[in-house]
């Protein structure tokens, strides 16, 4: 039977090394499989985080010979035998151990977006929508929250900038800016609370989104021009002051 | 005890899927305290997993369809030991329930009329379930949680619930460590609800994650509430077999809701040969009528590929053992030769995506290669219909640790719906109950003292039992002797063997820290598997017929005497006791609504026997 080698950071933010693992491989295998299999038989203590092994839950990201994902969707066969398989923990956010590490952070950033308020329901009781008026938002619904994303964005991982929410928000706040039922302007948020201005749309987000979500096409590009045109378009100001509305609220690029 | 970590609130809810978060929505807004308690991320319950839909009687795709249908279908599915209560309240309330999603921001694929579009599934008579694509979990979870993190109520994720504590008769607290230090922390509360999902990680081949070993169920029995129903273990007959990698993970039955049929090795639709008498008439009985029926010919019947989960995984075993299967065990399902290309990557997304990453398969041009998995348990925590409450005074149960609300066989589409309408209910009475109680109740620090000892054994060096390999026996113990089809003399080897595992499980030892550490979480996590897997074993073998999900070799038939009672098990000074719980009479006018034959239900005949309850 064929092996693989797989480079495996292992510890904590004080002590950590690299330790090095020889597991069988089998045909469809994925870098989860080979973890669970040293657990199982090498390292019975070896951290990682997971639920669905099936690319639905997002739990399992990591960084695989430096490239962030999941780990329970790549496979093994994509890598050249023989050179050993380096796994190592998102290296943006606080190490727990092993590959596990601490993204608390993203729930406080969420928390801090404001929630949906509805309008009311038609006459009949319903909500009508179309579905080619929630095609967009449903495209930032698949997030499963995986937070490679945030991982990957340099902003917070060279620069450091925890002042800007990162891409997996600018998705959720775009879901919700395109909403066909939401009634809240987050525009001055946005600029400020969540620091859209720090995006400098370099896509590397949207490259490792397991969900293929366009982020920056899609979401950013287009919250960005609602935002500039909120603040520093006259013309569009005085017009919504009159009309005494929120920011149009339809998908931009149909 | 002094120095242990504590928090107190008036009600705890312990898990964080569909029905906790549903739960805990609602205790906040009744305005007490709320904490609510998962060992994973929030957000990353099994609810997201879900892909089918959520089945509500919305009646938007077909304007035939009511909540009589649905609770019809609902007792017929689960071959009537339903607690017939719950399944009225669940068809009656699931609409109300989806729609109010929609107001949190759900949003669902719509009609050309621009309303909830519905789809078929399984055991449902119409068009029923409200979904998004395949990925209908997600949706429902993200909106759940982003509407209830700004509740009030608090959070406490990465946290797993050990031992729950009573004041004499009522419950009092639990017992958890946090995943990512391995502390230990107790939770004061006058009212606990458990959201903790189900069983499946007892079996080899399963849809379900590491989550799903019984705590909850464990930890009722434990603290003294009965379980019902626990002889039902769903196999979903569609899970992925091959390559080995994949081997379990499911492959959601809205293939076949959008046409997808079931081939053997000599490409025959088979579900043809396999209607049972309960079903006869309800299905087409040759191809050109179910061609018709995915044409939109409403006077078509359905496909047998749509009969209920338990009579499709049984057909599948049945080809097998007739030699005509897949070469790796299963049938081919296929919905490349029923739909375009277009359509399937637009309806089952992440099943394209899930074959061709993982399985190198492109399912808009190949049969998928599929064969049962274990999926969902029927049994459950035994509840109040109404209530939710256990028979344990302040112990609430909802979602899928609960029992009684899908008798034998659970339908598709009606866990979600579950989670919703009973996570609700169960959220309000425990804030009733909470509010009705005077003083708060005591913990004995003995016990927790007891508590923390335990769970710190398997750090002493008590043998050389590896808690992985005791993993993998037990999980083949349950597949080999309490699996798809079960005969007294394995249900019995299976009980010896568990008993022999208990006595390993004592002997286990881990490695390392306590810090986030995989090797003692399963440690913990086997005792409760043990007791659960005692339990089913238990009650497979005092079911002495088949029926539903359960499937005895040697006695294969229904027997009528049997549909009068329920399987109560008990834990009591030690010992488990099983009861033949009598069934409660059902009302006449809703036994009629059984017994109406199939074509006959219609919303208007049953329009001067009700009234018409719609969801808005
Ligand atoms: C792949 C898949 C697809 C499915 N598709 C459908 C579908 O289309 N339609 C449908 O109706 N049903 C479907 N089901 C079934 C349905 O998804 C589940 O039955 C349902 O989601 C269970 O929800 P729950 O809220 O009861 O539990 P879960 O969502 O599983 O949540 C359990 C929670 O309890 C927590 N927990 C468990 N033990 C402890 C402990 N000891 N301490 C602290 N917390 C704990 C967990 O962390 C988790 O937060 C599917 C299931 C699977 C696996
Ligand atoms: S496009 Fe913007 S959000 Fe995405 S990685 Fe680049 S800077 Fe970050
Ligand atoms: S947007 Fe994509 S990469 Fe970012 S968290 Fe969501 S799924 Fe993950
Ligand atoms: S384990 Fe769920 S996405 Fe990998």
């Amino acid at each position: 039977m064929a092996e693989a080698t797989l480079k495996i950071f292992r510890g904590t933010a004080e002590r950590s090394e690299y330790q090095t693992f020889s597991v069988p491989t089998y045909q469809g295998m994925v870098v989860l499989d080979a973890v669970h299999d040293i657990q199982a038989g090498q390292a019975p203590d070896l951290a990682v985080r997971w639920n669905c092994k099936a690319g639905k839950c997002g739990s399992c990201g990591a960084e695989v010979n430096g490239n962030p994902r999941l780990l329970c969707m790549t496979r093994m066969d994509q890598y050249p035998a023989g050179q050993p398989i380096v796994v190592e923990p998102m290296r943006r956010f606080p190490l727990i151990r092993d590959l596990v590490c601490d993204v608390s952070w993203n729930y406080e950033v969420n928390k801090r977006i404001k929630p949906l308020a509805p309008k009311p329901r038609e006459a009949d009781g319903t909500y009508r929508m179309q579905q080619y008026d929630i095609d967009r938002v449903q495209e930032f619904h698949k997030c499963i929250e995986c937070f490679l994303c945030q991982d990957v964005c340099h902003v917070m991982r060279d620069h450091g900038k925890y002042d800007f929410a990162g891409p997996r928000f600018m998705v959720r706040l775009a879901a919700l800016a395109m909403h066909p039922l939401d009634t809240v302007d987050r525009l001055r948020d946005l600029r400020d609370a969540q620091g859209i201005g720090y995006c400098n749309i370099t896509k590397c987000c949207t490259e490792v989104c397991p969900e293929s979500i366009s982020i920056t096409d899609n979401a950013i590009i287009p919250l960005k021009e609602r935002v500039a045109g909120e603040f520093y378009d006259p013309l569009a100001w005085i017009w919504r002051a009159l009309r005494g509305k929120k920011a149009d609220t339809r998908n931009p690029v149909h | 005890m002094d120095d242990l970590e504590t928090h107190e609130h008036d009600v705890i809810v312990i898990g964080a899927g569909g029905a906790g978060l549903r739960a805990a929505i609602e205790a906040s807004t009744q305005g007490v305290s709320v904490g609510l308690i998962c060992k994973s991320l929030l957000g990353k319950a099994h609810t997201v997993m879900a892909e089918g839909g959520v089945a509500a009687a919305l009646a938007n795709t077909d304007s035939r369809d009511n909540w009589q249908v649905h609770f019809r279908d609902t007792m017929r599915g689960g071959k009537m030991l339903n607690n017939w209560r719950m399944a009225q309240i669940h068809a009656q309330e699931a609409p109300e329930r989806v729609n109010e999603l929609e107001e949190w921001g759900a949003l669902f694929d719509r009609t050309a009329d621009g309303r909830i579009l519905q789809r078929n599934f399984g055991g449902h008579r119409y068009p029923r379930l409200a979904h998004v694509g395949d990925r209908t979990g997600l949706e429902m979870i993200r909106t759940l949680q982003n509407h209830g993190i700004h509740q009030g109520f608090e959070v406490y994720m990465e946290c797993t619930v050990t031992h729950l504590f009573k004041d004499g008769g009522r419950i009092a607290g639990a017992f958890a460590y946090w995943r990512d230090t391995g502390r230990f922390v107790l939770f004061r509360a006058k009212a606990i609800v458990l959201a903790t999902g189900g069983i499946g990680k007892a079996y080899t081949v399963t849809s379900n994650s590491w989550e799903y070993t019984g705590d909850g169920h464990a930890l009722a029995f434990r603290t003294g509430a009965d379980l019902i129903d626990m002889e039902f273990v769903q196999f979903h007959p569609t899970g992925m077999i091959w390559p080995p990698s994949v081997r379990g993970i499911l492959v959601t039955e809205g293939v076949r809701g959008e046409g997808g049929v079931l081939k053997n090795s000599e490409g025959e639709r088979f579900m043809f040969n396999y209607v049972p008498e309960m079903f006869q008439g309800e299905y087409a009985e040759s191809e050109e009528e179910a061609q018709r029926w995915l044409g939109g010919d409403k006077s078509a019947r359905r496909p047998p590929e749509l009969l209920t989960r338990d009579v499709v995984s049984r057909a599948i075993r049945s080809e097998n053992l007739a030699g005509r299967g897949s070469p790796h065990g299963g049938v081919y399902l296929d919905i490349a030769s029923q739909q375009d290309a277009e359509f399937i990557k637009r309806k089952l997304p992440s099943m394209y995506h899930q074959f061709k990453q993982l399985g190198d398969v492109d399912i808009t041009r190949q049969p998928m290669e599929i064969g049962p998995t274990c999926h969902y348990v029927m049994g459950g925590v035994r509840v109040d219909a109404e209530t939710a409450h256990s028979t344990v005074p302040g112990l609430f149960a909802c979602g899928e640790v609960a029992g009684g609300m899908h008798g034998a066989n659970r339908l598709g589409g009606n866990s979600l719906s579950d989670l919703l309408v009973f996570g609700r209910r169960a959220g309000k009475s425990a804030v009733e109950y909470a509010k009705s109680q005077s003083s708060a109740p005591e913990i004995d620090a003995d016990e927790v003292a007891q508590a923390e000892r335990e769970d710190l054994a398997p750090f002493e060096g008590r043998g050389d039992e590896n808690p992985y390999a005791l993993l993998q026996d037990l999980q083949k113990c349950m597949e080999t002797y309490a699996g798809i089809v079960r005969t007294r003399a394995d249900l019995q080897q299976g009980l010896e063997e568990l008993a022999g595992l208990q006595q390993r499980l004592a002997r286990v030892t881990v490695e390392g820290t306590r810090q986030y550490n995989p090797g003692w979480h399963y440690a913990l996590d086997l005792h409760n598997m043990l007791t659960v897997s005692v339990a089913i074993a238990t009650a497979a073998l005092n079911r002495e017929e088949s029926r539903g999900a359960h499937s005895r070799l040697d006695f294969p038939d229904s027997l009528p005497d049997m549909e009068k009672f329920n399987l109560t098990l008990t834990y009591r000074d030690g010992q488990l006791e099983c009861r033949r719980e009598p069934r409660p009479e059902m009302p006449d006018e809703l036994k009629q609504l059984i017994e109406v034959g199939p074509g006959e239900l219609t919303a208007d005949d049953v329009a001067p026997r009700f009234e018409r309850r719609r969801g808005f």
